[in-house]
């Protein structure tokens, strides 16, 4: 996608994937969190994006809000080093030292660097 | 995540293509497999699997963990017909899930008053298709019984292996619609594919209802292809014995 298409925007902008490859066209650094298993109840189903660049700007979601602070100070250091990581959310009384999902459910993001 | 990759992703999403975007677990490294694609071994039914199911998810194959996102085209359901049916129809879909238009020549029932927030064309099937060709992952439901407006979009799905066709008419209309499509050189396995009379039998009267019957037949070809292929290929008596014309 070089030019933006009228009528299309709103697709880019709903889209994480899209979205990445816009940013990344741009000249942007950014990391791609997917869901890939979850457990129990979970907000977002296995496959949904979370797209992340270097300053911080994001757009989609993993959990419907519960973690995606947490994935994105992971994503820059992913973005830095490169390196995949593998990240598990559960309740927040059992991973107190961490944020929860407050349905009760557990979810396990992979998150990556695009190039 | 190859950028490269992505890109191509992307590209088959927007030309409505079935993707998957393979990551294996250990190494992080990714794979794009277009459905159609020949895959040897344990992952190769895996995928084939996961495009069947369209969800995604982790599978061991040949001793490796990898991640299966599986991107389906979300499906349409392109209505020949602004009557009654359409009416309760379209928005019914558009409440599950489906991205609705609504075609029909006749401008006297193509209205925008009779069909608000849909997406409603009033010309001939032919014209208004160009932008949008029926393609597998649309189903088309003809309901105008009229073989001038019907017969090329029921044509078109059929070559194009939607994966619903519907028509409304009685067993005497769609027999004469058989010997339309055969004349038209398609072949009698790709006729049968229609549902014809339309709609599962639910006892369906008012068009509302038949609307009904129509959407879940459309989910059931959707989500269990199996078993709507296998309801099509012997009909119950009770199936064949009720038909909403």
């Amino acid at each position: 996608m070089t030019t933006p298409i009228p009528g299309q925007i709103s697709e880019v902008q709903l889209d994480p994937l899209m979205l990445a490859e816009r940013w990344m066209l741009d000249g942007r650094e950014v990391a791609v969190a997917t869901v890939i298993e979850t457990w129990g109840s979970a907000p977002r189903p296995v496959g949904s994006h979370l797209v992340i660049d270097a300053d911080g700007n994001f757009s989609g979601s993993v959990s419907g809000g519960c973690v995606e602070g947490a994935v994105l100070s992971e994503a820059a250091d992913v973005i830095a080093t490169g390196e995949p990581r593998m990240l598990e959310f559960g309740v927040a009384d059992e991973t107190a030292w961490r944020v929860g999902l407050s349905c009760g459910g557990k979810i396990q993001v992979y998150l990556e660097r695009i190039g | 995540m190859d950028p490269h990759l992505l890109r191509q992703l992307n590209a088959a999403r927007r030309d409505r293509q079935a993707a998957i975007m393979l990551t294996d677990l250990a190494d992080g490294r990714n794979r794009l497999v277009m459905k159609g694609d020949a895959v040897a071994g344990d992952l190769g039914a895996a995928i084939g699997k996961a495009f069947l199911s369209a969800k995604s998810g982790i599978v061991e194959a040949d001793g490796q963990r990898f991640f299966l996102n599986v991107h389906v085209p979300s499906p349409r359901m392109v209505i020949i017909g602004a009557v009654h049916i359409s009416q309760a129809l379209a928005p019914m879909a558009q409440m599950a899930g489906f991205d609705v238009r609504v075609i029909d020549p006749r401008t006297a029932f193509a209205t925008a008053e009779r069909f608000s927030d849909v997406d409603m064309v009033a010309d001939w099937p032919e014209d208004a298709l160009k932008d949008q060709p029926i393609d597998a992952f649309t189903a088309l439901v003809a309901v105008t019984h009229d073989p001038k407006i019907d017969d090329w979009p029921l044509t078109s799905a059929l070559t194009a292996d939607s994966f619903y066709v519907g028509a409304l008419g009685s067993r005497k209309t769609h027999g004469r619609r058989v010997e339309r499509l055969t004349q038209a050189g398609l072949s009698e396995q790709q006729i049968a594919r229609i549902a014809a009379p339309i709609g599962l039998d639910i006892g369906a009267q008012s068009p509302a209802e038949i609307a009904v019957a129509i959407l879940a037949q459309v989910i059931a070809a959707l989500r269990r292809p199996s078993d709507s292929a296998a309801a099509r290929s012997s009909p119950s008596p009770t199936a064949t014995g009720s038909s909403v014309r």
